[in-house]
């Protein structure tokens, strides 16, 4: 109704712009449907009894489609009644085109039996789309079109508030729907920190409340409003102290970061931390792989091999079993803290030795290549060639805890500190080699390895540099995930590791510390948190690669060079940029 | 190991011609002795005297010793030498007939015949964008995956085995419209905005998309394997007593994939658009200029390219029992890859006969070569065998067994 009127209006409305997003959101909406992700996020609720994390999934499509086509039209227009109406209007258009192509799956998936094809488009998922009405697909479907309504409505109408207000309000809806969906993990934090009475009005169980979420989201707003104003005071009273107070403001900031660190296994419980050894694990592969990738721009997608190498050499030497070295040659007296060493140098060799053939070979040759010898290494991991030393499929076991000083490092608190301690000498390292010569000759052969060479810089030395030292923190990565788990099969060594911190130091940000960091919480620490993220995680590391390759290549905590790299390159002539 | 032909004293011949005598000494030792190991041993050893001298005489004579050339250099003795001794023992012990040989040969040839048509995808795409299409596996599978669902309704309607000759047309069709539609979609989503971007940006977002197929069909159709149905037409043996017994099977693919190759030659050579996507291959901004719509034969490439992959995958599932799944493209695709480089990349006929080397290496590698050295269980082995085939072709010859076109644009 809506839009009939608003054609007699001199406001050129977006039909093109308004039938694209629509079916974008429909086609993502099935889309997310038909692959079952609706129906296993459908498990998780995020608010008590009001909300799953299924619906929100659906919500989505049609929010960010209407959100995105908003701002595009208000883009450098002033709110005006007609851009009003037909900005929501178009919002609400967008709503019910999100809608429409589920709705016609919904209504043929029964008489043609598309479940016999499309294993996901089942009862469960129609009952998650028709919000509980599998019985009456009229009111399921009107259901579903209203509740697209609803979002694409919010997603428009956020647009139309002024400035303030609209930050206040995302930062409200996301602060709320992020505690929800890590509600388990939120309420182990706070189990430590507040008596469990007030935890209880916020928390039903595992879930939030309705009434936590709004009161969430009510203190989150309030302190989005002061926020800016208190951060810019902040900044300004430190501009204003000398260069010498400027410095310890820092130090004391990285003091209060190491504080934190310090103490976060007594915050975050037992599970937790479990789950922060694995990501200080990708941390520290993803500095190492950085090293090659993010400084020298040697994209090696055989990394695990390095892992494999620490992981396998920290087997054999401490294992008690009938393939560690101690019943095979009778040498016992290996511990984890001699094999530590040990394991980083045969990393290293590993690195030097498959470096050493791929040295002429440029970009996706090179990649290819190096992919080509992590496939090689499991291969003949789980061949029967080599199972009288490393076991075959079946792996080695009965690894004993590492000990430190007498007591047993067997709790993911215990093992918490020797990744930590790990992760900031190699953080250390990592930072000195930026900025050092050696630093500089692996940027320069990044940018052009000709003019590198043309420079003075030995290229082949710099690039064997680059692999061997980025395949030490590999080999120390893959000792202490043993130490944690224990048993070594081939396959925790399979491409997926490379192409994982792959990943996280192309989302996190190539070259960039904080980047890999934040990379490896996200990629490494959600799916370890969310099972029903975990299912799908392949699927959004492939997602996150295309989109950030096409939106933002620099990463989300990208390196002050690079970024001011990619600016300048961008404008001229990219083509030239080569590999 | 230095070439440098204004000061090459007769030292330097000599030294430069040692490898080839050790080499000769190892393989006519294995022959003697049939007995693999101290072989190897002295082969490794005497590589690292040869490494001595040669340090010792560039040292002498004031030059430069590179370990990195020497290493590539002793590697590619080191390697001949294996599949010497490895060969020379297998064919000594004699435990292999002369009609094994052949079925391991021709079996290897229909495998190859299914990377050809795969690495066909990866040419035409390397020829025109100089780019890896690193998800082209996933390409393949989703035609294989998603076909499979017509050939048990064929089968069930008993269609199937009625009018094989039908059928199986149908089949190649509907999997090549359906890889020929993911390959469209893949490069207008993924491809197309990074066009002029730095090489290694579209192969990440290619890995990105090889990932995001794999786990999209995987939502679709289920972790599980799916097989073909059997054809009864396809299921019998050709047999010459005492040198082949061929199954069908194999020659039906084996001639499917050289009929769709004889189609992509004429189609490259003989048509319009073939002519236009060989000007786009040879230089995009002339043939923007000569009025080729270059956004159009980009596409159109991916699509042929698509079509031969989904053609492959039905191929291949009617031949293999094995069945498919959403993993099925990966090994296959990087293996095409090799068989593409194999050949030249860029170059169609080279990828055809990389494709078809590669399947015969990979089958006959096994059982000649690693055998030969005492390694156990060595049809685990295959996929060693094509993988170390990739890394060596990408370091000796990346320009290929054909190709020499592309090799100064590759680089």
């Amino acid at each position: 109704m809506n839009e009939t009127n608003k054609k007699n209006t001199s406001f050129k409305f977006n039909w093109q712009g308004v039938l694209r997003y629509g079916l974008l959101a429909g086609i993502v909406l099935l889309y997310v449907g038909v692959i079952g992700m609706v129906e296993t996020f459908n498990e998780r609720e995020v608010i008590y009894t009001v909300l799953t994390l299924g619906q929100l999934l659906m919500l989505f499509p049609a929010f960010v489609a209407a959100y995105v086509y908003a701002s595009r039209t208000m883009k450098g227009s002033t709110v005006s009644t007609q851009h009003v109406l037909g900005v929501v209007g178009g919002g609400l258009l967008i709503g019910l085109l999100a809608a429409l192509p589920t709705i016609i799956m919904i209504f043929i998936s029964t008489p043609l039996d598309i479940r016999s094809i499309l294993v996901n488009v089942n009862r469960n998922w129609l009952e998650v789309v028709t919000y509980d009405n599998r019985d009456n697909l009229v009111n399921g479907s009107m259901l579903l079109a209203l509740n697209n309504l609803g979002a694409a409505l919010v997603g428009s109408v956020i647009v139309l508030l002024p400035e303030r207000v609209r930050r206040a309000v995302v930062v409200a809806l996301s602060f709320s729907l992020v505690v929800g969906v890590m509600g388990e993990t939120v309420r182990t934090i706070l189990e430590q920190l507040i008596p469990d009475e007030a935890i209880d009005v916020i928390f039903r169980r595992r879930t939030l409340r309705l009434e936590g979420a709004l009161g969430i989201g009510v203190l989150a707003a309030i302190s989005s409003l002061f926020w800016a104003q208190i951060r810019s005071r902040a900044t300004s009273t430190v501009e204003k102290m000398p260069a010498q107070q400027q410095s310890m403001v820092r130090y004391a900031q990285y003091g209060l970061l190491l504080g934190v660190l310090l103490i976060l296994p007594f915050l975050i419980g037992r599970a937790l931390s479990d789950v922060m050894v694995t990501v200080g694990l990708y941390v520290l592969m993803g500095f190492g792989l950085n090293i090659a990738i993010g400084l020298a721009g040697l994209l090696d997608l055989g990394y695990v091999t390095n892992y494999a190498v620490g992981a396998y050499i920290t087997a054999v030497l401490t294992s008690t079993g009938a393939l560690g070295i101690a019943s095979t040659t009778g040498l016992d007296f290996f511990n984890f803290w001699i094999v530590i060493p040990i394991a980083l140098l045969a990393a290293m060799l590993t690195g030097f030795i498959f470096a050493v053939p791929v040295l002429k070979m440029r970009g996706d040759y090179l990649a290819i290549a190096t992919l080509g010898f992590g496939e090689i290494i499991y291969t003949l991991a789980v061949s029967d060639w080599f199972r009288p030393i490393i076991g075959g499929a079946q792996g080695i076991r009965e690894i004993p805890n590492a000990m430190f000083f007498g007591t047993e490092i067997k709790n993911p608190e215990q093992l918490y500190y020797v990744v930590l301690v790990a992760c900031i000498l190699t953080l250390i390292v990592s930072i000195r080699l930026n900025n050092s010569r050696t630093g500089r000759q692996w940027m320069a052969i990044r940018e052009d390895e000709d003019v590198a060479a043309a420079m003075g810089i030995d290229v082949a030395r710099a690039k064997l540099l680059a692999f061997t030292i980025s395949a030490a923190t590999g080999g120390v990565a893959g000792a202490i995930f043993v130490i944690k788990v224990l048993t070594v099969f081939p396959n925790s060594f399979t491409v997926f590791v490379s192409i994982n911190v792959l990943s996280l130091i192309i989302v996190g940000g190539m070259g960039s510390n904080p980047g890999i960091v934040l990379g490896s919480l996200v990629l490494v620490g959600m799916p370890e948190l969310l099972r029903e993220f975990s299912e799908y995680r392949w699927l959004m590391y492939g997602v996150l690669l295309i989109f950030m390759m096409i939106r933002r290549p620099e990463g989300l905590l990208p390196s002050k060079i690079r970024q001011r790299e990619l600016a300048t390159t961008e404008s001229s002539a990219p083509a030239a940029a080569g590999d | 190991m230095q070439p440098n032909s204004k000061e090459t004293s007769r030292m330097d011949q000599i030294i430069r011609r040692l490898p080839y005598a050790l080499v000769a000494l190892v393989g006519v030792g294995a022959l003697m002795t049939r007995t693999p190991d101290p072989w190897i041993m002295v082969l490794i050893l005497g590589m690292l005297v040869l490494g001595g001298v040669n340090f010792y005489s560039a040292w002498r004579a004031g030059k430069d010793f590179s370990v990195v050339d020497f290493t590539i250099d002793a590697l590619r003795y080191i390697i001949i030498g294996l599949v010497l001794i490895g060969s020379v023992n297998t064919l000594a012990a004699g435990r292999y007939t002369l009609e094994q040989w052949v079925n391991l040969f021709i079996s290897g040839l229909a495998q190859g015949s299914i990377y050809a048509l795969i690495a066909l995808g990866y040419t035409l795409v390397y020829g025109i964008l100089l780019m890896i299409n690193f998800a082209h596996g996933e390409v393949y599978m989703a035609g294989a995956f998603t076909t499979v669902f017509l050939a048990e309704a064929l089968n069930r309607s008993g269609f199937l085995n009625a009018y094989p000759l039908i059928a199986i047309p149908i089949l190649l069709i509907f999997a090549a419209g359906v890889s020929m539609l993911v390959a469209v979609l893949l490069e207008r989503i993924a491809y197309r905005p990074l066009r002029n971007a730095p090489r290694l940006v579209p192969l990440i977002t290619a890995i990105g998309a090889s990932f995001f197929l794999q786990y999209t069909f995987r939502g679709f159709y289920g972790s599980g394997h799916k097989t073909y149905p059997s054809v009864e037409l396809l299921s019998g043996t050709v047999t010459v007593p005492g040198i082949l017994s061929i199954p069908v099977a194999q020659l039906f693919v084996f001639f499917a994939a050289l009929a769709l190759m004889g189609g992509l030659y004429l189609l490259v050579e003989r048509t319009k658009l073939g002519k236009a996507m060989r000007a786009v291959s040879e230089n995009k901004e002339v043939s923007q200029l000569m009025g080729i719509d270059i956004d159009r034969i980009i596409l159109f490439t991916f699509a042929i390219g698509g079509a031969l992959a989904g053609a492959a995958g039905v191929i291949n599932g009617l031949f293999r029992p094995q069945g498919v799944n959403f993993t099925m493209g990966f090994v296959p695709g990087i293996k095409a890859f090799t068989s593409a480089v194999l050949g030249g990349i860029g170059n169609v006929p080279g990828a055809m006969v990389g494709g078809l080397f590669l399947g015969v290496i990979e089958n006959i590698g096994p059982t000649l070569v690693l055998s030969g050295l005492g390694i156990p269980g060595v049809n685990q082995l295959k996929d060693v065998i094509a993988f170390t085939m990739l890394v060596l072709v990408l370091i000796f010859r990346p320009q290929g067994i054909l190709g020499e076109r592309l090799s100064e644009k590759k680089a």
